[in-house]
């Protein structure tokens, strides 16, 4: 698990996976979760980003999510993208199965 | 905590006493190193008397003194430390043991067949244990592969059985 | 193959409504994540990069062709209508969602399979050679013994906490296809002096971040002592191995701590006393009763020459190449085993698809006497064809794309999950044994070329067996950048030896080139008719070294 934390660094969103199912899930500014990386709320800073990670707690000890983690993103006219090639992944699906995941589902995936 | 000894729920006893204190009143359970240090005084109480072990600590180093011990508890610092499982046998086959063995730590639900299975017949276990939630993972399994200390047929013999008393009907 | 009796059913169904209920407990939260992972632990369920993964145990790869259809009945149910065979010769799905797993082992119950210790720190799947029963030089099927161990395995209450995972390869041949010496126990069928076949145990081979070849540490182990001595080698692991690190966990760390002689030591020690219990003494009923499961199928009369078979390879040139690579020496006169490649160009090595399973399937039922196999090297194994049916045999898999001609050749590779699906991984492997596999995909310079294994990891734990693949690839994790470390020399046969690394890791633009330079160099190094691996032997790495470097 390498890749996808990096100290220091200055925009970062959380993620998680949904227990009944495990998909890879966002934490929105909502408070909700969305499969969606583009709805992912993004904390500048580090105080910002353990705030948000904080906001995960509440699904956690309700057992809608496990293994919520912060993990660094950038900010595109594309909108927002994952920075380690781990978190590109995770947001769209198997680089080798384009018809899976959510490359095949989401209209907003990136590479 | 809770005590369940041969199935039983009981009133917890042998209390695990610190090496740095006072012995009480009647039995308890001391460290290896204080047994070690202390066993003519311990024996010269005329009260029973347990040791713990920890992981990594062989019952090799008390099976001389087993006959003078009326429980060995053996620690589980962690569920996935499973050393103390092949304590327990060596304890009950190896050393010939007939006191208590008795598990204490970390000790889940999901692992009660197995140390049943392993000759301990004492396990101390969290508040949240219930006598059904004991019954229903102490059993869980009907069947057992292998001999272990429980005494436990295999399957391997029940199939023998099975067979010759088919041979039988046949002869007949 | 071994069928279940009450008792086996009866076992599998109870595990069944064990995990079910701690699925259940976990789903309404009386089960915390942290409790809950070490159960799914025990039962193949992990977490993955994209979702759940469950990994199904194939016991010593072998299968029927109804539980091949109902493992593609999973895919399409529950998961996205494809599998994922592995180097263990299991089957993974990458997407299974945790409430269905209840249901899915329910469904593997009906056709006497199940997940058990499929994960955790206990014993795991016994694997074996894919050739079983059918191979030349055996000396006793392997998988008569592997399904002994399954069964003193299966819910072993002293060994079902180990310090880590515990894994177990058998082989009945002198050539080995089972990789024995890379696991914590390898065991070789033998005959002793008097006709007896034994058992020469190996210790303490394993890959992951410290490989090592295992060691001998007993040259005849008796047929009935058998378990007597497994469970001395695990009483001795469960009670020393090292509980402290992690990384330092594996039976082979003990043994190279304390020595293979003192190891052999202990065990002895320990047999000696377990021996005198009796308790584990083998009935030579129950062998048989066992052995009977696997006799040898009602072979025909054949002659050994095929007319049909060998008008076929001179009318059809991709027939011919097929046979010359994935055809191999059946004991039976008029018979071939099949090997049915999951390598095609481009694809994902070991990935099956749901109708690909079922497509085997029938072509299992109709000519191999209703079974097969999973091979160690993500391939599959029709054990007993008729040597008249290979063509028809060949345009059947030809008609699912199983039809690749290239087992044992640059092309047939065997790569983990990597970064496209691994939460633990460095770097992705599937696109890497692509493009090396779109590289080479010529069939006459793969055969010029001749036996050559390339292993890829996507990260340290090696379950790509990087590290004995003639060139194994691992990816390596640079700043959130992925780099591919080359090895050379590696094996996993009876010669076994971990690679060498070649010198600094390279990009993913480059690493095709590199092992296009490196099979150029064999190449042109070789002797006539030499392997890679035999050229590599003969002239060690600098000459490979010299070209990927020199120039750079
Ligand atoms: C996708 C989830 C997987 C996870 C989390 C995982 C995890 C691991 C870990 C942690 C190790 C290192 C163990 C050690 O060195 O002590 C390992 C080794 C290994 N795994 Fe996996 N693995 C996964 C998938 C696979 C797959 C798909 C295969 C087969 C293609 C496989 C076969 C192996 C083998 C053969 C080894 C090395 C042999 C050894 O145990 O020394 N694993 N795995
Ligand atoms: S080698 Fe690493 S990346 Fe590949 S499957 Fe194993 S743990 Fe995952």
């Amino acid at each position: 698990m390498a890749q996808h934390t990096r100290k220091g660094a200055q925009f970062q969103a959380v993620t998680a996976n949904r227990l009944n199912d495990g998909i890879v899930v966002y934490l929105t500014a909502g408070g909700r979760w969305s499969e969606s990386l583009q709805e992912a709320a993004v904390a500048e800073g580090k105080e910002a980003a353990e705030a948000l990670l904080a906001r995960a707690e509440p699904a956690v000890a309700d057992n809608s999510i496990v293994e919520p983690y912060l993990f660094e993103v950038a900010r595109d006219e594309g909108g927002i993208r994952a920075a380690s090639v781990r978190e590109v992944i995770r947001q769209a699906g198997p680089t080798v199965r384009l018809d899976l995941g959510k490359q095949a589902e989401l209209p907003d995936v990136h590479r | 905590m809770q005590l369940i000894r041969n199935g039983a729920f009981v009133e917890p006893d042998f209390p695990s006493v610190a090496d740095d204190e006072a012995l009480p009143e009647g039995p308890a359970i001391v460290s290896l190193e204080r047994w070690q240090a202390e066993r003519e005084a311990l024996r010269a109480r005329n009260t029973p008397i347990g040791v713990r072990l920890k992981s990594g600590q062989e019952p090799s180093v008390i099976a001389d003194d087993l006959d003078m011990l009326a429980v060995v508890a053996l620690e589980l610092p962690i569920f996935r430390n499973g050393r103390a499982y092949s304590y327990a046998r060596l304890l009950r086959e190896r050393y010939g043991y007939k006191g208590e063995v008795r598990a204490v730590g970390n000790v889940l639900r999901d692992q009660f067949h197995f140390m049943i299975r392993c000759g301990f017949d004492a396990l101390e276990v969290a508040d949240n244990i219930t006598p059904e939630i004991w019954a229903e993972n102490v059993g869980v399994f009907s069947y057992s592969y292998q001999p272990a200390t429980d005494g436990r047929e295999p399957v391997l013999s029940l199939r023998q059985r099975l067979a010759q008393r088919a041979a039988a009907r046949e002869a007949v | 193959m071994y069928r279940y009796d009450e008792f086996d059913q009866q076992l599998v169904n109870e595990r069944v409504k064990q995990f079910s209920g701690q699925v259940a407990r976990r789903l309404s939260g009386e089960l915390t994540e942290d409790e809950f992972k070490q159960l799914r632990l025990m039962n193949g369920v992990y977490l993955q990069l994209h979702a759940y993964m469950l990994r199904i145990a194939v016991p010593y790869g072998t299968l029927s062709s109804k539980q091949l259809r109902m493992l593609a009945h999973i895919g399409r149910k529950y998961d996205r209508g494809y599998g994922h065979f592995t180097t263990r010769q299991n089957l993974q799905f990458n997407w299974p969602a945790l409430k269905d797993v209840p249901d899915i082992l329910r469904d593997l119950a009906s056709v006497e399979m199940h997940c058990i210790q499929t994960s955790g720190n206990c014993i795991r799947n016994v694997t074996t050679d894919q050739y079983a029963g059918a191979a030349r030089d055996e000396l006793e099927d392997p998988r008569i013994v592997s399904e002994i161990i399954r069964q003193w395995s299966t819910f072993h209450p002293e060994f079902s906490f180990l310090p880590r995972k515990f894994k177990i390869a058998v082989s009945g041949t002198p050539d080995d296809r089972a990789a024995i010496r890379v696991h914590d126990i390898g065991i070789q069928i033998v005959e002793n002096d008097r006709k007896e076949i034994g058992y020469e145990i190996f210790v303490g081979g394993g890959l992951g971040r410290t490989p090592m070849v295992g060691k001998k540490i007993s040259d005849f182990v008796p047929k009935e002592d058998l378990l007597a001595y497994l469970e001395a080698i695990l009483r001795v692991y469960n009670m020393y191995g090292r509980r402290d690190n992690i990384y330092k966990a594996r039976i082979k760390i003990l043994v190279h701590e304390i020595g293979a002689d003192e190891m052999r030591r202990q065990v002895e020690a320990e047999f000696a006393e377990i021996r005198k219990t009796g308790a584990l003494h083998l009935p030579q009923e129950e062998i048989s009763r066992i052995e009977a499961y696997f006799r040898a199928p009602a072979y025909e009369t054949l002659p050994d020459e095929s007319t049909e078979l060998n008008k076929a390879v001179l009318a059809d040139p991709g027939f011919a190449n097929w046979v010359k690579s994935n055809v191999a020496a059946h004991k039976m006169p008029g018979y071939a085993i099949v090997n049915i490649s999951l390598k095609p160009i481009g694809g994902t090595p070991g990935d099956c698809s749901s109708d690909q399973m079922d497509a085997v399937a029938d072509i299992a039922e109709k000519f191999s006497f209703d079974e097969l196999r999973v091979t160690h090297e993500q391939n599959l194994t029709l054990a007993h064809v008729r040597k008249k049916d290979l063509h028809t045999v060949y345009e059947a898999l030809k008609a699912h794309d199983l039809a690749t001609a290239n087992v044992g050749l640059i092309t047939d590779q065997i790569a983990c999950p990597g970064l496209d699906y691994c939460a633990l991984a460095n770097a992705r492997s599937i696109p890497i044994a692509q493009r090396i596999s779109e590289r080479f995909a010529d069939i006459e310079r793969q055969h010029d070329i001749g036996e050559l294994k390339i292993n890829t990891s996507g990260c340290i734990n090696a379950c790509g067996h990087h590290h004995v693949g003639h060139i194994g690839i691992l990816g390596v994790d640079k700043k959130g950048v992925e780099y591919y470390q080359v090895t050379l020399g590696g094996a996993a046969d009876e010669k076994t030896a971990v690679g060498d690394i070649v010198g600094p890791a390279f990009t993913e633009e480059q690493i095709v080139d590199a092992i296009e330079t490196i099979v150029t160099t064999y190449l042109g190094t070789r002797k006539q008719g030499e392997r890679f691996i035999d050229t590599y032997r003969r002239v060690g790495i600098d000459p490979f070294k010299e070209s990927l470097y020199a120039t750079h």
